[in-house]
């Protein structure tokens, strides 16, 4: 069957076989590897992109769902060659070690401060607490996603048109 | 000591590594694309213990997307059946005649794509006749016990060896006069690290030149070279390994598994680069395993706490094969390291290894090489004693701990304790907790009905194997070679044979080569996780790659100083002996306007200056490192936890951790791996167990059973520092990597058993599930290691 998605603002049209998982379409058929694959089972999160405005586990999604709809995968968090404040926030705060699960972190992280711009610790904790990180501890990811509630401000004035209320992503 | 040259790069600069990580452009093995590549599946046995009777892959060989099916009775036409573990034992890479642990290789598939292997194995028929399987480590031994090991010649029992370390006369008479003795059965459940990338590679033979290049994950691609040659007969020249971005290893991906090496056989047969990735219930259920040290240990005192004697008794269950990737003179690893940080009289072990049917393993978690299990069992052990003598638990450590004075300090067992001042870190750790403030709480509070736990433990831990006399894998020495190249503008390319899995090498050992030239860490690349580009070395596992290839880089690089020193006089006019290191140039002594830096010095060495005679030009270096000692880390853990009776659920309140690793280069990234591993402590304590039932199934092949602690069971972690240099260490530093996950597990059980002392628990084992806690409160504890049926 053939499926037309939108990537990080990019379309894509490929012929597929229907059973072919969401995760392995962008890895292996668009060639996206920035998203990983790490347990099958919905628990690890290091497959999390977004569908339309929603993260989502890409390994328990098959890519005939997403016909028609938008993905954000972490190559699409930058904007014009610039790192979004959560890309700079565990880049600055020691958020990752050997970088498997960042991008799934990233991506929930880049949608929990889309809808809640001042999260507790806690509030994160519960965001992330749906994804495996076995390098940090957590401690590292939860003061990045701070830092990059505190920063969200300076660096989306940098940035034009972005300023204020939940950020429609792919643009 | 020696301190570092200059300090100034030394301190949290931001990783090197970010970068590609934060925009999703690492390279991890599965994005590793070859033209024409095909894809490999492994089909497993799905019983524990059985005879194969026959296996029929016509179906299978006939699927329209299938270019090979390889068998056992293949490989063993090309020797390639069984291959060389890392501990001197054979492994079946797949299966000839029996299957010796549910999720053993079997068959493995090359499609064209990923989904096609996979449908193809279901397309393998094969008939097993089923065996009794033994499960219980300790019927192992059993007159009656299936033999699981019947391929070895002579071998009539499951016992694979027995290993002892102290001095037994000497310890028996410290207990037998003693005032006090505690004992104590306890289980250190298996466990297993699963990596959330698992394990991989990409094997590609030339059909032209013979040239084999494989994209692994592993952890020591040197060592694997080396393996590869053995088994495959290739030589080491026509072999590489590339370590590409690995996605956490902690100990899971140092051994060799049977599909990195059908990868190899399947891209010699059909011409073709092979992909093989397991998935996670192959990378739970057959790869390395962790722990499952079965234990009784005793602790002899006298009445007012001086501690006097240790003695442990234990059963390893090593699975299937003995898989242990350690040192070859230590068949239970650094386990007599077991008298911990105390100064005591006497102690003796005993270690006796059996096969089980089981996933081959035991030492893969972080673990230095079983010092995990030793801390474990000493630190419970002086809970139990303090418990005993009515001590307060910290106060009793205090009493016991060693003192400065004491370094260098050869234990009862004969490790040297190389440096540490052990008060000042229990000090430290007690003030960041409050600890009085602490107890008078939790007197409050039970007189409330309300139960938190104050947990301590006390680690100290042999890291950097290790001196080659003693330490060697496969007959391989522990040493570390580096090579290091200033080019004329004075960048410099380090290359280490260790490889990182998000340990920051690339940024850390940057670092390290800055201070000792007087460079920016920007200046300097480093090279590694590729066998054609660095020197030979055994990898990173057991905590030894700063302790090790560190201390390499920091030995080249003073290496190539001496030689820019000599070039320097020359560019000055003066004798070497007339210059000093000072600011990280060579400069006239007493006249610090005439200097050179190493930028300068570099682009003379490759000019046409007059080089004094025996000074050959460019400035390179290389050297190997033999450790003289292994470096001793160590740290006071504090946990304090709150236990729902009820309910029998643990919540972790407060984790206190204060590390002495010695000299920190990265301090954020010292930290960054402490706090990951005390994330596996409270894992372990509480969640993470490889459990089976009596028929040997694997209970947790999946993320849904085998549970593993997220963001909402950690606390915020409270760290400290104290710093106490290694001697032997060319920079003064030690290894840090598995500290926490070798320190914490104890203070979590610690803590729990704490807070239930009201209830007359005395002791009950990890995981201290809700349900273990409960039972445990009901008088009627829970073991992981007895059968769920």
């Amino acid at each position: 069957m053939r499926i037309t998605v939108n990537v990080n603002g990019t379309e894509y049209s490929r012929v597929i076989e229907p059973r072919l998982l969401l995760i392995h379409f962008i890895r292996d058929d668009l060639g996206l590897t920035g998203s990983h694959w790490g347990c099958d089972t919905s628990n690890c999160g290091a497959c999390i992109v977004w569908l339309d405005e929603q993260p989502v586990k890409s390994c328990t999604v098959l890519a005939p769902m997403a016909d028609g709809r938008r993905i954000l995968t972490v190559e699409g968090l930058a904007r014009g060659g610039r790192l979004d404040p959560v890309q700079q926030g565990f880049a600055r705060c020691h958020g990752l070690q050997c970088g498997f699960c960042t991008p799934g972190m990233m991506l929930t992280a880049r949608w929990l401060l889309d809808h809640n711009p001042d999260p507790t610790e806690a509030q994160i904790r519960e965001a992330i607490s749906g994804q495996l990180c076995r390098c940090t501890g957590y401690e590292n990811i939860v003061r990045s996603v701070r830092w990059a509630a505190d920063h969200e401000a300076a660096v989306s004035a940098d940035t034009a048109g972005q300023a204020g209320g939940t950020r429609a992503r792919p643009r | 000591m020696s301190r570092p040259a200059a300090s100034e790069p030394y301190g949290s600069v931001p990783r090197k590594e970010d970068p590609r990580f934060v925009r999703g452009k690492g390279t991890f093995v599965d994005d590793v694309t070859l033209p024409g590549m095909l894809h490999g599946a492994m089909l497993r046995s799905p019983v524990a213990h059985a005879r194969i009777v026959s296996i029929d892959i016509a179906a299978a060989q006939a699927h329209p997307s299938v270019e090979a099916v390889i068998t056992g009775e293949m490989l063993a036409g090309r020797g390639l059946a069984w291959m060389p573990t890392l501990s001197g034992d054979v492994q079946a890479v797949l299966a000839t005649d029996k299957v010796r642990f549910q999720g053993q290789e079997v068959a493995f598939v090359v499609a064209r794509d990923r989904y096609s292997a996979r449908d193809a194995l279901e397309l393998i028929s094969v008939e097993y006749e089923p065996l009794p399987a033994v499960v219980d480590a300790s019927r192992a031994l059993d007159a009656g016990a299936a033999l699981i090991r019947d391929d070895l010649p002579g071998r009539a029992d499951n016992r694979i060896f027995d290993w002892e370390a102290g001095d037994r006369e000497a310890t028996d008479d410290v207990f037998a006069a003693a005032q006090v003795v505690v004992g104590c059965d306890m289980l250190y459940p298996r466990s297993h690290p699963a990596p959330l990338e698992t394990c991989g590679a990409v094997a590609e033979v030339d059909q032209l030149t013979g040239r084999l290049t494989i994209w692994c994950t592993t952890q020591a691609p040197h060592a694997h070279r080396t393996l590869y040659a053995l088994v495959t007969g290739l030589p080491e020249h026509k072999i590489r390994v590339i370590s590409p971005d690995v996605g956490g290893g902690f100990g899971n991906k140092v051994p060799i598994y049977p599909g990195y090496l059908c990868a190899i056989v399947g891209s010699i047969i059909t011409g073709k680069p092979v992909k093989w990735m397991e998935d996670r219930s192959e990378n739970l259920m057959s790869t390395s395993f962790a722990r499952d040290y079965h234990m009784h240990g005793e602790i002899a005192a006298t009445r007012d706490g001086k501690i006097l004697g240790l003695r442990a008794k234990v059963l390893a269950d090593h699975g299937a094969f003995n898989g242990a990737a350690q040192p070859t003179k230590f068949p239970a690893g650094f386990f007599h390291i077991f008298t911990g940080s105390y100064d005591l009289r006497a102690a003796h072990c005993e270690v006796t290894g059996v096969y089980t049917n089981k996933a081959p393993g035991g030492v893969a978690y972080s673990c230095s090489f079983r010092i995990t299990e030793a801390v474990y069992l000493v630190e419970r052990m002086v809970d139990l004693l303090a418990r005993e003598l009515g001590a307060d638990p910290a106060e009793l450590r205090m009493q016991n701990l060693l003192r400065p004075e004491q370094f260098p300090y050869t234990c009862p067992t004969g490790w040297v304790y190389d440096s540490g001042d052990y008060p000042r870190a229990l000090r430290t750790a007690l003030d960041i907790a409050g600890y009085a403030e602490l107890r008078r709480e939790q007197a409050a509070k039970r007189d409330r009905g309300e139960y938190m736990g104050i947990g301590i433990s006390f680690f100290t831990e042999g890291v950097g194997a290790g001196p080659r006399k003693h330490m060697d894998i496969l007959g391989l020495g522990m040493a570390d070679g580096a090579d290091l190249r200033v080019h004329p503008t004075g960048k410099a390319v380090l290359s280490v044979s260790c490889q990182t899995q998000g340990q920051g090498h690339e940024t850390t050992f940057a670092q390290i080569v800055a201070a000792e030239l007087g460079l920016s860490p920007d200046d300097v690349e480093v090279v590694h996780g590729d066998t054609d580009r660095t020197p030979f070395g055994l990898g990173t596992y057991g905590s030894r790659s700063t302790a090790v290839s560190g201390a390499a880089a920091a030995v080249v690089a003073r290496k190539v100083r001496d030689r820019a020193r000599l070039v320097a006089a020359a560019m000055m006019e003066v004798s070497p002996d007339d210059l000093e290191w000072a600011g990280g140039t060579w400069r006239v002594k007493g006249d610090p306007e005439h200097a050179r830096g190493i930028g300068e010095i570099a682009m003379a060495a490759h000019s046409g200056l007059d080089l004094p005679e025996g000074v050959e030009g460019h400035l390179d270096a290389a050297t190997v490192y033999n450790p003289p000692n292994l470096t001793f880390p160590f740290g006071a853990y504090i946990c304090v936890t709150d236990v729902d009776p009820g309910t029998g659920v643990v919540s972790v309140r407060r984790f206190v951790a204060v590390d002495d690793c010695g000299v920190r280069i990265n301090p954020m990234i010292v930290e960054g791996q402490i706090h990951g591993g005390l994330a596996d402590g409270v894992g372990m304590a509480l969640m993470q167990a490889i459990t089976f039932d009596s028929d040997g199934n694997c209970l947790a092949g999946s993320f849904m059973d085998y549970l593993l602690p997220t963001a909402v069971e950690c606390p915020s972690w409270e760290l400290g520092t104290t710093v106490t240099p290694s001697p032997h260490h060319p920079i003064g530093a030690k290894g840090v990597g598995e500290s926490a996950t070798v320190g914490s597990p104890a203070a979590v059980v610690n803590s729990v058993l704490d807070a239930l002392a009201p209830f007359g628990v005395r002791h009950a084992d990890m995981p201290l599930t809700p349900a273990s806690v409960w039972r445990a409160i009901q008088g009627r504890p829970l073991r992981a290691d007895w059968p769920a049926d």
